[in-house]
């Protein structure tokens, strides 16, 4: 059982593209498995978070290949949370996708798209093989391109070319680190990587495949200084694909910094510490200046995004087990905030007619729901308290303040603010401010509407969850945090106890 | 042998390097092509190289002959052909629509993405107002 | 577009060739170098030329379904042969099973080739729909 629940993340996904992709000539059909896939794989993956808590990290080798030859498949505490996330947000943004506009997106290809990018998705969260990483990567990447650029808009094509053009120098210099860490270690295992990488004898070497792989997972996490294909492109997707890929895509370049710092460079921390740090403090504060200067809905949240991912990165940056356990909390607490105020800015859209701020106004009279809906992510993503951002914030900030990290916890608290600056300046403009002119009444179904704000309700319903029941969300991240830390344990794991090694045949 | 290929592989990224700086967006494709070439390359020389023996198991056999090449590599730079194939294709399939929309496919001519955002009202705004982007423009 | 007319007469050749040359490199992958994917690249030219040569439409006519409706086939029937390797709970997925069944020729039925066959129809499917894509007429 174990093992059907580790594949399951991908081969839901996997056969939910597929099929939505046979039944391309039946909209209702194919409408209605790719809902029942994104119901499925949220269901499996609360599954496997479960069998986590419960028993621990779940390992399976694909065609029973023992570990370092074959590729792993490896789900722990990290994993599986980010497993159950991306089970979340594909179903939210699938039903969300059923909202205004749906016909066209699937006329032009949305849902086999959106389900393989969710498989390249739970690919890379459930790998433990840094080829097959690479591959996972690539699998999303194709399918986000395909989805930037569903409209065909001149606006799309110009963003999704800039997109699209920096990630596939990203992804080269991934693979260019991977031949290299190949021949300096002779294995691309990640758990052979860790049992081997502190005795390679030309570290200077390695850790030169480590700033590649950093640039290459920066790249997609849209860290300073490699961010500006976010801002350029993100704001051009329909509504669902910009949600989706502000939940996920970033985050899964966070993830792989996370996993390859904490477990195959963590003996090198003493070098990447203060690196990763400048980085953080450098994403969260251009971030936020970037999201402060604009003035459209979708580009304020696209900077934000950018500004977030330095808090994440804070945890990998001390390598305290508190700050782990903050960074887990806030990826986790983000991934939910963030999608839903894209979903929100959506809606935005369809009653106050733009997305521009300059003609925006009025929302407030007009749609108090969705003033109260926007406001508790709006909220949470400044780190308001009792939400949950407050509990991410507050737990990296403090593993800053105990590591002695004075201007990271400093940053991190000024940027905080900044943010609140940008929510307070959307909620003047478009809900507070009097409408500049009448807005054109919004023309949608019921079951439009319906589409709509279920998930957005639903998502608000977690962020509060979280911020109200913050102690198994605590519990949780710090035992994650632990097993990050624990390296031994997952070498043990994965290879077993008497493994073959493969390094000692390396060539 | 070694020596010859790391050359080649510092003169592929080089090249590649040269070409993705062009603002001309299928020259930009070509460097990446180039460049995909070096990583393949580089993933090549690390595991064995030398022999021509190729890492099948012959009939009758259960092991590779011992001198035979290392499959690793091959099936790692297979891989990554393929996907970097597809990756080309697809993205000279989105240039040449960006090319039907724009007439052009010239980085520099495409300004449609990031475009100034509209202000609200003098009264609501500090002097901040100017984006990056707009400024970028200005320069 | 106008092909020659030598193209459009070696068509029907340039098509069918290809195939059933696919179709031995597919069953040769077996045990020798092959297989699904080249396998599928090969048709795939076959179908590409074919297109060249008589247009789009003919081309989509012979495939009879979408090229996003063969992908979509292979990746499930690739999905599938891997199931089969739950007929032991706790081995890895994707393990392939042989079987060996009595008859007077050697059969060796396996789930590998299964998987193989997925390769090869999804192949056909991503190469022509770039294709088409890319030789559209305007």
């Amino acid at each position: 059982m174990r093992q059907v629940l580790l594949v399951a993340p991908i081969l839901i996904p996997l056969a939910g593209a597929s099929l939505t992709a046979l039944l391309w000539s039946r909209p209702a059909a194919q409408r209605a498995v790719g809902l029942a896939s994104a119901i499925a794989l949220f269901v499996a993956t609360l599954a496997l978070l479960a069998q986590v808590i419960a028993g621990g990290m779940v390992v399976g080798q694909m065609g029973n290949w023992p570990a370092p030859f074959g590729i792993t498949l490896v789900v722990d505490h990290l994993s599986a949370a980010m497993l159950a996330i991306t089970g979340l947000m594909g179903l939210a943004v699938a039903v969300y996708a059923m909202g205004p506009g749906a016909r066209e997106r699937d006329r032009a290809g949305f849902p086999p798209l959106f389900h393989a990018l969710l498989m390249g998705v739970a690919g890379a969260f459930s790998t433990g093989d840094l080829f097959n990483l690479y591959v996972w990567f690539e699998v999303m990447l194709i399918a986000s391109f395909g989805l930037l650029v569903l409209d065909r808009t001149r606006e799309q094509l110009d963003g999704g070319l800039r997109y699209v053009m920096l990630n596939l120098v990203g992804t080269t210099f991934f693979l260019l680190a991977v031949g290299l860490i190949y021949g300096l270690t002779g294995t691309l295992s990640l758990a052979d990587l860790a049992r081997v990488a502190p005795g390679v004898e030309n570290q200077g070497a390695l850790a030169a495949t480590a700033v590649l792989l950093l640039v290459s997972f920066g790249a997609k996490a849209a860290v300073f200084p490699l961010f500006n294909w976010l801002p350029a492109s993100y704001h051009t997707a329909s509504m669902p694909v910009a949600a989706i890929f502000a939940a996920l895509l970033t985050k899964v370049g966070v993830y792989a910094i996370i996993r390859v710092f904490t477990l195959v460079f963590a003996h090198d921390h003493a070098l990447f510490g203060p690196i990763l740090a400048g980085i953080a403090i450098a994403t969260m504060v251009v971030g936020v200046l970037g999201a402060a200067a604009h003035y459209d809905v979708r580009r304020i949240l696209s900077f934000h995004i950018i500004s977030q991912i330095g808090y994440m990165l804070i945890g990998v940056a001390l390598m305290t087990p508190l700050a782990i356990a903050g960074s887990v909390l806030y990826i986790v607490h983000h991934i939910v905030v963030k999608a839903n105020l894209f979903l929100v800015a959506g809606a935005m859209r369809q009653v106050g007619g733009s997305f521009a701020l300059a003609r925006m106004g009025g929302l407030w009279v007009s749609a108090p729901l969705l003033g109260i809906l926007f406001l508790i992510p709006a909220l949470s993503l400044a780190g308001i308290p009792p939400l949950s951002g407050f509990w991410g914030k507050f737990v990296v900030i403090r593993a800053g303040l105990e590591a002695e990290a004075w201007l990271l916890a400093f940053v991190a608290l000024a940027v905080g603010v900044l943010t609140l600056y940008s929510m307070i300046k959307i909620w003047n403009e478009a809900f507070w401010k009097a409408a500049p002119q009448a807005a054109p009444r919004a023309e949608w179904t019921r079951a439009e509407r319906i589409a709509t704000f279920a998930p957005i309700v639903a998502l608000c319903g977690v962020t509060l969850a979280i911020g109200l029941w913050t102690e198994p969300f605590a519990a949780f991240s710090l035992a994650a945090a632990d097993a990050l830390l624990d390296r031994e344990g997952y070498i043990a794991a994965v290879l077993g106890p008497n493994a073959v090694r493969l390094a000692e045949a390396a060539p | 042998m070694e020596i010859l290929l790391a050359a080649a592989i510092g003169v592929l990224v080089a090249a590649a390097a040269y070409l993705l700086l062009a603002r001309d967006l299928p020259r930009a494709l070509l460097g990446f092509v180039l460049l995909g070439t070096a990583a393949n390359l580089s993933i090549f020389a690390a595991g064995r190289i030398g022999t021509m023996v190729p890492p099948l198991v012959d009939q009758g056999e259960r092991a590779l002959a011992a001198d035979a090449a290392n499959p690793l590599p091959q099936a790692l730079v297979l891989t990554a052909i393929v996907i970097g194939f597809g990756l080309a294709a697809f993205t000279l399939v989105l240039i040449r629509s960006a090319h039907d929309a724009f007439g052009t496919a010239s980085a520099d001519e495409m300004d449609e993405a990031e475009r100034p955002d509209e202000t609200p009202g003098p009264a609501a705004v500090a002097p901040a107002a100017a984006s990056p982007s707009h400024r970028r423009e200005a320069a | 577009m106008h092909a020659s007319l030598i193209l459009r007469v070696s068509a029907p050749l340039l098509l069918w060739v290809p195939a059933v040359v696919s179709l031995y490199l597919l069953v040769r992958g077996h045990n020798a170098p092959g297989g699904g994917f080249v396998g599928g690249l090969v048709a795939a030219s076959g179908l590409v030329f074919h297109a060249i040569a008589r247009g789009q439409a003919a081309a989509m006519q012979v495939m009879r379904a979408p090229p996003a409706a063969w992908c979509g086939a292979g990746l499930l029937l690739a999905l599938c042969s891997g199931l089969l390797a739950w007929i032991d709970p706790a081995a890895g997925y994707l393990t392939h099973r042989w079987w060996f069944p009595d008859l007077p020729v050697t059969l060796p039925l396996n789930t590998a080739f299964v998987f193989d066959v997925g390769v090869y129809l999804a192949v056909i499917g991503t190469i022509t729909a770039m294709a088409f894509a890319l030789v559209a007429e305007e």
